[in-house]
């Protein structure tokens, strides 16, 4: 394994900031030059992250220090596989999604887009900065930048309910942000040094209880992101904000930081020998497990669309705990290949429901008999996310999902298989109805025209929809998830 | 050498233009802006002068005032730490007295323009001698020079500012006498009063009774004048009422300038094992410190008045350099002295902002503040850098601080500390994000809107002029700076700051 010393990484980061300043200086009166930056600066990002693919496919890592903070502290970016994955990830849908956005708000006249767009841009800044840092102390740094940037667009309606949303979603975060903020400092007194180092650094350094608590403040740091319960009651008031939001964010780049995070803390701090010794794994994967089932038999009460969805993320986020907390190499490939594959899958979802809102103004699935022959196009994107979140191949949920199981047999834990199992079946049970009523059930009185969405609207979704049936057959296509996993593996093994 | 004379300098030229500029108000008033404003140029060029040579050196510049050696005459020891603090007042009072004159346009009468001029000059001459000087009783003349022209500038202010200028005078003598108090008993212990020279002479006494005494009275003499919880009480009154350039300009530099005397103090006048070890008073004050920024941060909570709740927020800050001086290690003072700093750009960028919602509505209560961001963009951006600097958001400087106080505070194992730290800034960020959330998401009502057809509340009073704004940006750009340079700082500045028994 090379440093290869390179730029890029902080490049790839001023454009997307630089993007947002020009989206903000270009402001309403010019909006389709602002539309410009927003797509200008997501092409370039994604672009400049792809250059550094074949570094990091060639087993190196890109090393980028800025600014030396103090002694063993570093403002500094290292994109190892891993970090490659959530940036190719979160760079990849920001392409999409900035059509997409484009589409739905100008569809729907939406007020203070500059602000929309602005916002937008600097959460991408931080999820992508929070994929390349270096360390924890980077790390947390995007980490904040991304909450903060969020807080707008949760709270974008400006409505009593957006803002007691925005509240609740700052009170979570921050508290959060507290506790990693101490145990980002308990960890740089015991060790003296933040870095990353696959499989972990912190063995050897304080006693067994202080590190047992270091485990417990840091899951329940990054754990109200990736919104474990009890920690998870701001994701589905978050729903609130427009769908690109609950899309992107909600869907991928927040909480997917906040999963990543814990990863992180797991395997690049912790590592799977330490959490072994520790015998914390056990809880919290049972923690997890909990959230699981949890969420998903929540997601099957709720009538609201995207408040649904928001459920089955929690569900999803849980699932890719799970299989990190397994310690199991397979485990380990299927969380990591679900962070990416649910992203695709769940965008789609999310950009479907965003799709319906907007011509049909409905939220509710209750509402949405036949809604499938009228837009036959989002829902068959819907009926192919919502097939792949259960698991059914040719999708790529089936993928990480086999990965996810194959990881509680190799670690001898049959008892999750069974947690995985059911929530697949919770899953289909939530997912079939909604798509059987959209396609078959009789609608009474109402027209049945077809009126699909705008081609800004559809056509990302139709994209991520079909993203995801490719990354089934072709796990290793275009983004090379697949070798990136097996090569975070590899190095967080040791088997290089 | 005019490099040897930096130090007197920089105390000279403000505390003579100052006289010159009363003189010269009573024949052109207009000529007393240019005066003053020359006048903190020159003084931040000595600042700069002289940080440049302390560094150069590596080692502290004396100077003798009038050739007189000690103990007879006063010393000026300029080391890394004074610099470090002389630079900070330096270019916060320059950019603030830039701001000044368009703000007071609205709030003193024109007549007495003058008087606010010499008496701003005449304060910034006392924080620089208090920065500077190495002779304790020389830091009570200027720690009064600085509180008198305190007491009168804050009069200028609005209604009610009389009263509590008046309740500032009493508070502040009575920490003036104690300071004194507190002097008197070194002296009679040691017989000088020169600090270089009670840091060999006062290890012999420390088991006197006397001579804790004599701390106790200065710490709380100290304490009053920096606005340390429970001793604060003047504070929210007198900087509330007082011009909004006034407390722009006192705010982020007295109550600082009182946390590097403490720290001189304590660490270099002292032993630092006088207050770690030998007697409890780094607990006890962190202790102290704790409940004040809590309290602080509930109070801060219950006000409407926005000038008001900021004071609050600079009674928890100052709480936050104080947990720094008590966790006492080289992480915690690290956090203290970069608070110093950080914190003056935080509460100059806060007060300001301040002041310019106020110039350009006429109105502090944050329930007023409704869509204000569309007519006032800038001001409002400066003001969620400067907030998110204070709830602690990375890269802004607020968040570096606060990152070693938390490291010191867990060298020291002080875990309650650790805890009161992270709940206030959990606090703070629900004390800003309120502000932000009405000024920039909140519904406009109608209550302000309908009165004003033509135009709403900001055409009535003019909008901030680019003389108020240039150097809150500036301050805001150096917010950001700190942050994101802060190690730099640290390497080649503090950590030389720091005693090296820590």
């Amino acid at each position: 394994m090379e440093t290869v010393h390179s730029a890029t990484p902080l490049v790839a980061l001023i454009a997307s900031l630089l993007g947002a300043l020009l989206i903000l200086l270009t402001g309403a009166k010019r909006a389709n030059l602002r539309e410009f930056w927003t797509i200008a600066a997501a092409v370039t990002q994604f672009s400049l992250i792809y250059s550094m693919l074949p570094h990091i496919l060639h087993g190196n890592v890109v090393e980028c220090t800025i600014i030396e903070l103090y002694t063993g502290i570093n403002l500094q970016f290292r994109v190892d596989a891993f970090g490659m994955m959530f940036a190719l990830l979160a760079s990849c849908l920001w392409i999409i999604v900035s059509v997409y956005s484009i589409g739905y708000m100008r569809t729907l006249k939406e007020h203070a887009q500059t602000r929309y767009f602005f916002c937008f841009a600097m959460a991408l800044f931080g999820a992508t900065g929070v994929a390349m840092a270096g360390n924890l102390l980077t790390l947390y740094m995007f980490y904040e930048i991304l909450t903060i940037s969020t807080f707008p667009l949760v709270v974008h309606k400006e409505t009593p309910e957006a803002l007691r949303a925005g509240r609740k979603y700052l009170v979570y975060l921050l508290t959060g942000a507290a506790f990693v903020l101490f145990s980002m400092g308990l960890t740089y007194y015991l060790t003296g040094s933040l870095d990353f180092v696959a499989g972990g650094f912190v063995t050897g350094h304080g006693s067994r209880g202080i590190l047992q608590l270091l485990f417990v403040t840091f899951m329940i740091g990054f754990g109200s992101k990736a919104a474990i319960m009890p920690l998870h009651e701001w994701l589905p008031s978050a729903m609130v904000a427009p769908a690109p939001v609950s899309a992107l964010l909600h869907a991928v780049a927040v909480v997917k930081a906040g999963v990543f995070c814990c990863l992180r803390v797991i395997l690049y701090i912790f590592g799977p020998e330490l959490l072994v010794g520790l015998g914390l794994w056990i809880l919290l994967a049972f923690f997890v497990s909990i959230t699981i089932i949890m969420a998903n038999l929540i997601a099957l009460t709720q009538d609201n669309l995207k408040k649904r969805l928001a459920f089955s993320t929690i569900n999803n986020l849980s699932l890719i705990i799970l299989g990190a907390a397994l310690l199991s190499p397979d485990g380990i490939r299927g969380a990591m290949l679900h962070i990416s594959f649910h992203g695709f899958m769940k965008i789609t979802l999310f950009m479907c429901a965003g799709a319906i809102y907007a011509v049909t103004r409905k939220e509710n699935i209750s509402e949405m008999g036949g809604i499938g022959r009228q837009m036959p196009f989002t829902m068959a994107a819907f009926a192919i996310g919502a097939a792949g979140l259960t698991g059914i191949p040719p999708v790529c949920g089936f993928i990480s999902k086999w990965y996810l199981c194959l990881g509680t047999l190799e670690a001898g834990q049959i008892i999750f298989l069974f947690v995985i199992i059911a929530s697949a079946l919770l899953d289909a049970a939530y997912f079939f109805p909604l798509i059987y009523n959209a396609f078959f059930k009789k609608t009474t009185g109402e027209t049945t025209r077809r009126k699909e969405a705008p081609m800004l609207i559809v056509a990302p979704l139709v994209a991520t929809a079909a993203f995801s049936i490719i990354f089934c057959v072709f796990p290793d296509a275009l983004l090379h998830f697949f070798a990136l996993a097996t090569k975070s593996v590899q190095t967080i093994m040791g088997v290089l | 050498m005019i490099i040897e004379q930096l130090p007197a300098l920089i105390i000279v030229t403000p505390l003579i233009l100052s006289l010159v500029v009363s003189v010269a108000g009573l024949w052109e008033r207009r000529l007393c802006f240019p005066l003053v404003v020359g006048a903190l140029t020159a003084c931040l060029v000595c600042a700069i002068g002289i940080l440049a040579v302390v560094m150069r050196r590596g080692e502290p510049i004396h100077y003798f005032f009038g050739g007189w050696h000690p103990p007879w005459g006063i010393e000026y020891t300029i080391d890394y730490l004074n610099a470090l603090v002389l630079v900070g007042v330096a270019v916060i009072s320059l950019l603030v007295t830039i701001y000044a004159k368009r703000a007071i346009e609205r709030e003193i009468p024109d007549t007495k323009h003058p008087q606010f001029y010499t008496l701003l000059l005449l304060h910034i001459t006392g924080l620089f001698g208090i920065t500077a000087t190495g002779d304790m009783f020389n830091l009570y003349v200027l720690l009064e020079v600085a509180s008198f022209s305190a007491y009168a500038i804050i009069a200028l202010g609005e209604q009610g500012a009389a009263f509590a200028a008046f309740r500032y005078v009493i508070f502040g003598t009575i920490g003036a006498c104690a300071y004194l108090l507190g002097t008197g008993y070194f002296y009679i212990l040691t017989g000088s009063l020169n600090m270089a020279d009670l840091t060999h002479l006062l290890p012999h006494s420390f088991y006197s009774k006397a001579l804790l005494v004599g701390f106790a009275f200065f710490i709380v003499g100290i304490g009053i004048k920096m606005g340390i919880f429970p001793l604060h009480i003047w504070l929210p009154d007198a900087y509330t009422f007082a011009p909004s350039a006034v407390s722009a300009l006192l705010a982020p530099l007295f109550t600082k300038v009182g946390a590097y005397v403490i720290i001189r103090i304590m660490f270099t006048v002292f032993d630092p094992s006088f207050a770690i070890g030998l007697y409890p008073v780094t607990d006890v004050l962190g202790w102290i410190a704790a409940i004040g920024i809590l309290f602080a941060c509930m109070m801060a909570l219950a006000q409407s008045d926005f000038k008001r709740m900021l004071c609050y927020v600079l009674v928890a800050e100052m709480g936050y350099v104080i947990i720094g001086i008590a966790s006492a290690n080289r992480f915690g003072l690290t956090g203290a002295i970069l608070h110093i700093i950080n914190d003056m750009f935080m509460m100059a960028c806060l007060f300001t902002v301040s002041g310019a919602i106020f110039y350009q509505t006429g109105t502090r209560n944050i329930y007023r503040f409704r869509s204000l961001h569309r007519t006032m963009p800038i001001i409002f951006a400066l003001f969620i850098v400067g907030a998110l600097s204070v709830v602690g958001i990375p890269p802004l400087c607020g968040f570096f601080s606060k990152w070693y106080l938390i490291l010191g505070a867990i060298q020291a194992k002080q875990w309650g500390l650790v805890v009161v730290m992270l709940l206030s800034s959990l606090l703070m960020a629900i004390l800003f994000f309120r502000v932000i959330e009405i000024a920039y998401f909140a519904p406009p009502t109608d209550q302000v809107h309908t009165p004003h057809k033509h135009g709403n509340t900001g055409t009535v009073m003019g909008s901030v002029p680019l003389s108020m704004v240039i150097p809150m940006i500036l301050i805001g750009i150096g917010i950001v700076l700190l942050g994101i340079f802060s190690g730099v700082i640290i390497k080649h500045i503090i950590a030389f700051a720091i005693p090296s028994t820590l």
